[in-house]
């Protein structure tokens, strides 16, 4: 009887100490989560508060440099509501958007199907693969002016250098994840009758998915990229024509405005796509903190 | 199903042979063991019945017709499962079914089935990476079966797990071969194991891979790890291996 009670004294002392060291975890996780919030976006708000500090100073105080070189925050924000205002901005964005995504849906469809295809069939690996990799080094901006002569300065060059410099990492993950594919998967599918159509469509794709899903998010970034580029070069919209266009006119709170309206941009549509992509491929361990 | 395995040799491009002139006769709903040390070839020659590998000479027959290729009426356990990840347990169940144009309530229905019959109807939904190692085993289990082979091979399905799960497998197998009747091939390198489950143990040796002994194992069912009738079966089969 004495026995059984110390056990089942015992057992409550361990059941206690689980419990205290559960909830010692969960402060601990409630304290680091804490000091992340408020230490994370330190480093940003002091980058404004000392370009406010310096640009003020320099204006008011003690003159360093000319301040048309450096505007302060402040003519930055009134930038973007000038642009807003003016309807700008909506058309710029517009634009800009309009050749990243028909360039990256091109590079998408041709990256996929060219990176399943080269991982299939040898013969065609043969046929392609030296071209691609002969093309590859050379940075796709020396195309450019090329790409202006053949298509116009309309938007066509424009997809196309959008489409052909987001091809390239699309193509390689696609690559790269057909050849990580498990063939334990292949042969599971294989014993039970799966055909060659079943198994590509049932075992390889699902199984490839995560590896084009982040060579779409690279190429996405590249197109983003690139497309400010080919507006300085050649285009009459756009934020990188706006970015050109405000140079000849020595508008440079125009010029950081709509840099940052590509950096929000980016960032949102990064976002968006890491949000799907969890949404997507929940089954992947990766994403459910593994 | 019968297997026949008549004077099969397999030698690797490297000039490695795995396999030396093997015969095994299986019989009908028997449940049989390949047993060995790793280098012996019982993996290798499991393949070769599955039809992933080539064999080199020599003749593999399923009910008197030729293995060409892998089909749907051998299915296969592997070691590492081989879940599809991007499925759910009844999903992955579901999936011979599926390519094999069973209609969705059906085999939704024989999904259900066979994830009961491993115990595991409350795990249905969730993903490969939500299961331990055991759960993994059941789920892949239940989706070699519910494609209805006429075969069951299995090749080492237990090694990855620790011992205590490992027995428990043991006796569940036992259970579903008891109802569903069929014929069962199993690789294992335990000896315990091979006696425990089958009607036959084919013993093989390495360099080259061969057939060293067959044994006939008359213990009645349900049988007792612990038994002497068990230990001495046991104790055949090691000297056997020892005489080497």
């Amino acid at each position: 009887m004495a026995l059984g009670l110390e056990s089942a004294s015992a057992l409550s002392s361990t059941a206690r100490n689980a419990k205290v060291i559960a909830s010692n975890a969960a402060r601990d996780k409630r304290r680091n989560v804490l000091i992340d919030a408020i230490s994370r976006p330190l480093s940003i708000i002091a980058f404004f508060v000392a370009w406010l500090a310096i640009t003020l100073f320099n204006n008011n105080v003690h003159q360093m440099y000319n301040p048309m070189l450096i505007p302060t925050p402040i003519e930055v924000v009134e930038a973007i509501i000038r642009m807003a205002q003016s309807g700008d901005l909506f058309n710029d964005i517009v634009a800009s958007m309009y050749r990243v995504f028909m360039g990256f849906l091109f590079a998408a469809v041709i990256g996929v199907a060219a990176g399943v295809g080269i991982s299939k069939s040898r013969a065609l690996s043969n046929v392609i693969e030296p071209l691609i990799e002969m093309f590859r080094p050379i940075p796709s901006l020396a195309f450019l002016p090329m790409l202006i002569l053949w298509f116009g300065i309309g938007e066509t060059s424009k997809i196309v250098f959008v489409a052909y410099a987001a091809f390239y990492p699309i193509l390689s993950a696609t690559i790269l994840g057909m050849m990580q594919i498990d063939p334990v998967l292949i042969r599971a599918a294989q014993s039970m009758g799966a055909s060659k159509r079943d198994i590509f469509l049932h075992v390889e794709l699902p199984a490839v998915s995560p590896s084009i899903f982040s060579g779409l998010k690279l190429g996405f970034a590249t197109s983003f990229f690139v497309i400010v580029a080919a507006e300085y070069v050649a285009a009459t919209s756009g934020l990188g024509y706006e970015i050109s266009n405000s140079r000849t006119y020595f508008d440079i709170p125009t010029m950081i405005a709509a840099a940052a309206v590509i950096g929000a941009l980016g960032y949102l549509i990064n976002v968006a796509l890491t949000a799907l992509e969890r949404r997507l491929l929940r089954w992947n361990p990766k994403y459910n903190g593994n | 199903m019968t297997v026949a395995v008549d004077n099969v040799t397999k030698i690797y491009t490297s000039g490695m042979v795995a396999l030396e002139r093997v015969c095994v006769d299986i019989e009908d709903g028997t449940f049989v063991s390949l047993l060995g040390p790793s280098g012996c070839g019982k993996s290798t020659l499991l393949n070769m019945i599955a039809g992933f590998v080539d064999k080199t000479e020599g003749r593999i027959q399923v009910d008197g017709v030729d293995v060409a290729g892998p089909s749907g009426e051998r299915g296969m356990v592997f070691q590492e499962y081989a879940l599809f990840p991007w499925l759910t347990a009844i999903d992955n169940v579901a999936f011979g079914p599926r390519i094999n144009g069973v209609g969705r309530d059906e085999r939704r229905e024989l999904a259900e089935r066979y994830l009961r019959m491993v115990g595991l109807q409350d795990h249905a939904k969730k993903y490969p990476y939500e299961l331990s190692g055991g759960m993994k085993q059941r789920v892949s289990i239940a989706r070699a079966l519910a494609n209805k082979p006429s075969i069951l091979l299995m090749d080492e399905p237990f090694g990855a797990l620790d011992a205590h799960t490992r027995e428990i497998m043991q006796d569940e197998l036992l259970e579903i071969w008891a109802q569903e009747k069929k014929t069962v091939i199993f690789v294992t390198h335990s000896v315990s194991e091979a006696v425990f489950l089958s009607d036959r143990v084919v013993l093989m040796e390495a360099n080259p891979g061969r057939v060293e002994h067959i044994f006939d194992i008359d213990l009645p069912r349900p049988r007792d790890r612990s038994s002497d009738g068990f230990a001495a079966i046991e104790r055949d089969i090691h000297r056997r291996m020892r005489h080497r």
